[in-house]
């Protein structure tokens, strides 16, 4: 399904800012399938999600998604075959729209956007359907802006416009770390529903330790922008907590890491 | 009363100039100031071609196409050539200014007896009233000519504000308010969100345009300074109409926008009839634009500071 070979980015290149964002990645995702993006800050993981998402043009290598070569494709246009949720949950929706409005948007994600009328009431009879599945109450609001929403609730909004159209892939930025402990769980839930009754393939970058191990069936783990594991089917399936912090360690050893960033991955997944 | 048929012709005139700009300024939120230039634009091509022997119809929408081609140029520096925005729009605006002399070919083009749009709801009114040259409106007696360009400029605004509203809740409507209210969710939903900035600043700036033709041919002349400060006139209205009935809802929006600028205009009357000295006029827009901008401000601080005194109490 998503097939990228040789990537690499470098940020402000031949300045003292000089950033390594990717180092030559290679990875296949399989269709149907659900990966989880682990690593420290500044890892590489986002970057990743935002190569194939088209936010920059890589430095060298290729990405091939659903037998589309979009390496060089413009955001916009990628946006077809991607559904996005991103760490910010104001990121997603337009505030002083309606959800309504919102929605019927992501319902032409990647088509025409022609001269008719937009939020018809067959359209809004559509939305309405789908909305009460988030058990929100939300399907009696369609005409407020989404503005007066939470960020839990528009989070799990985003997500249902993520997957509307059925995408190719769906790319998961951290989408429940800038919620609070309730709402995160309550949309994890929703995106292990969604994915599984939908068959998504989906890429999901997380911090939370237990989010990784708990929703995907593959774990990727990125250090200063490679690849320095990754768990696969029954590998996956074994996998605990300990065992994540124990690779963190062995990585710490062979020096890829040192203490600080050891220290701080303690801190964070912990 | 001339005055307030007056007052309300201009301020309906000026209604295509404050919509155009709700568009760039509300919609897709573009500080653009091209709008200086398109007025005149728009008024210079109208003058120049009724002038000789045009269809005053045909000449007004001549000059709508060249305010959207004007718009398109600014939208393109912006996104294209990577310009600022205001920078963009000053360009333009500049340039502009040449391209008005050009066409007219002197500084100021005199409309004096020739046909407008509003000629055939003249011929209309006249006949109504079997060739009387005056109207008896709660009283008054209104020129014939007065009532048509009133009634003509009240048509056209109605025309293009039902329009404005439909075209806003279509699909592609919908795109262009979410292009300023948020990009990085209208390129995840797939939409090109250059090419938007592009097409609403030549919708907004064709217009404006409009409104500098059905201008010009409402006073009689074209000048190349009349587009001077129109960008903070058409501000100015879109504040008055937002303070005036919000601004939840398209319809509600336009609706306030238009009402925002014919009340603006009347105001500005009035107090030239007081006795505001005409040269004061742009000093006293700029003026009462600030006030309008940072007042909510003020507001909201003197508000909290007596908050804050009660629950010291």
């Amino acid at each position: 399904m998503l097939e990228i070979k040789g990537l690499i980015k470098t940020f402000f290149p031949h300045t003292i800012n000089e950033v390594k964002a990717l180092r030559d990645i290679d990875l296949t995702i399989q269709e149907g399938s659900f990966t989880a993006i682990i690593g420290t800050n500044g890892s590489g993981k986002s970057t990743l999600l935002n190569a194939i998402a088209g936010t920059f043009i890589p430095d060298s290598g290729s990405i091939l998604l659903a037998g589309q070569p979009i390496t060089f494709w413009p955001e916009f246009q990628r946006a077809k075959l991607i559904g996005r949720v991103f760490q910010n949950p104001f990121a997603g929706t337009a505030a002083e729209m309606t959800i309504a409005e919102n929605i019927v948007m992501a319902m032409r994600r990647g088509l025409s956007h022609p001269l008719s009328k937009a939020v018809t009431s067959k359209a809004r009879a559509e939305i309405k359907e789908r909305v009460s599945v988030l058990k929100m109450g939300l399907e009696d609001r369609l005409d407020n802006p989404i503005g007066t929403l939470s960020g839990g609730q528009r989070q799990a909004l985003t997500l249902l416009m993520a997957t509307w159209l059925k995408p190719k892939i769906l790319l998961l930025d951290e989408h429940t770390a800038a919620l609070d402990p309730k709402s995160a769980a309550k949309v994890a839930e929703l995106t292990k529903y969604i994915v599984d009754k939908e068959k998504l393939t989906a890429m999901m970058v997380t911090h939370s330790m237990q989010q990784a191990v708990d929703l995907p069936d593959r774990i990727v783990m990125m250090h200063k922008g490679k690849i320095v594991a990754d768990y696969q089917k029954e590998h996956k399936q074994r996998v605990r907590i300990p065992d994540l912090l124990a690779t963190f360690d062995r990585v710490q050893k062979k020096e890829l890491f040192d203490e600080s960033v050891a220290t701080l991955l303690r801190e964070q997944y912990v | 009363m001339n005055l307030v048929i007056g007052a309300f012709t201009i301020g309906l005139i000026l209604s295509l100039l404050s919509l155009g700009m709700l568009i760039s300024f509300r919609m897709i939120r573009f500080t653009d100031i091209t709008v200086d230039g398109s007025l005149t634009l728009g008024a210079a091509i109208t003058a120049v071609l009724i002038a000789a022997g045009w269809s005053p119809l045909l000449a007004t929408m001549v000059a709508f196409v060249a305010g959207m081609l004007a718009g398109s140029v600014t939208g393109l520096l912006y996104t294209r050539f990577k310009i600022q925005e205001i920078l963009s729009g000053i360009l333009v605006m500049t340039a502009l200014y040449s391209v008005n002399l050009r066409i007219m070919g002197r500084s100021n083009v005199p409309l004096l007896d020739t046909a407008t749009v509003s000629l055939p709801l003249q011929h209309l009114l006249s006949q109504m009233t079997d060739g009387e040259r005056y109207i008896l409106l709660f009283g008054w007696q209104v020129p014939v000519v007065d009532m048509a360009a009133f009634l003509s400029s009240l048509l056209l605004c109605a025309v293009f504000a039902w329009m404005l509203s439909r075209f806003l809740q279509t699909h592609f409507g919908t795109v262009l308010r979410a292009t300023g209210n948020n990009v990085q969710m209208v390129r995840a939903q797939g939409i090109n969100n250059n090419m938007m900035v592009v097409f609403s600043l030549a919708l907004s700036n064709g217009l404006v345009a409009l409104s500098g033709a059905l201008l010009a041919q409402y006073q009689g002349f074209a000048d190349v300074q009349m587009g001077i400060g129109m960008m903070v006139w058409g501000l100015a209205s879109i504040i008055i109409g937002e303070a005036l009935v919000g601004k939840s809802g398209i319809g509600i929006a336009i609706a306030g926008t238009i009402f925002g600028t014919i009340l603006f205009r009347l105001l500005i009357a009035i107090a030239l009839r007081w006795g505001l000295n005409p040269n004061d006029l742009k000093l006293v827009t700029a003026l009462f634009v600030f006030l309008a901008l940072v007042a909510p401000r003020w507001f909201k601080f003197v508000h909290v500071k007596i908050n804050k005194k009660s629950k010291h109490a």
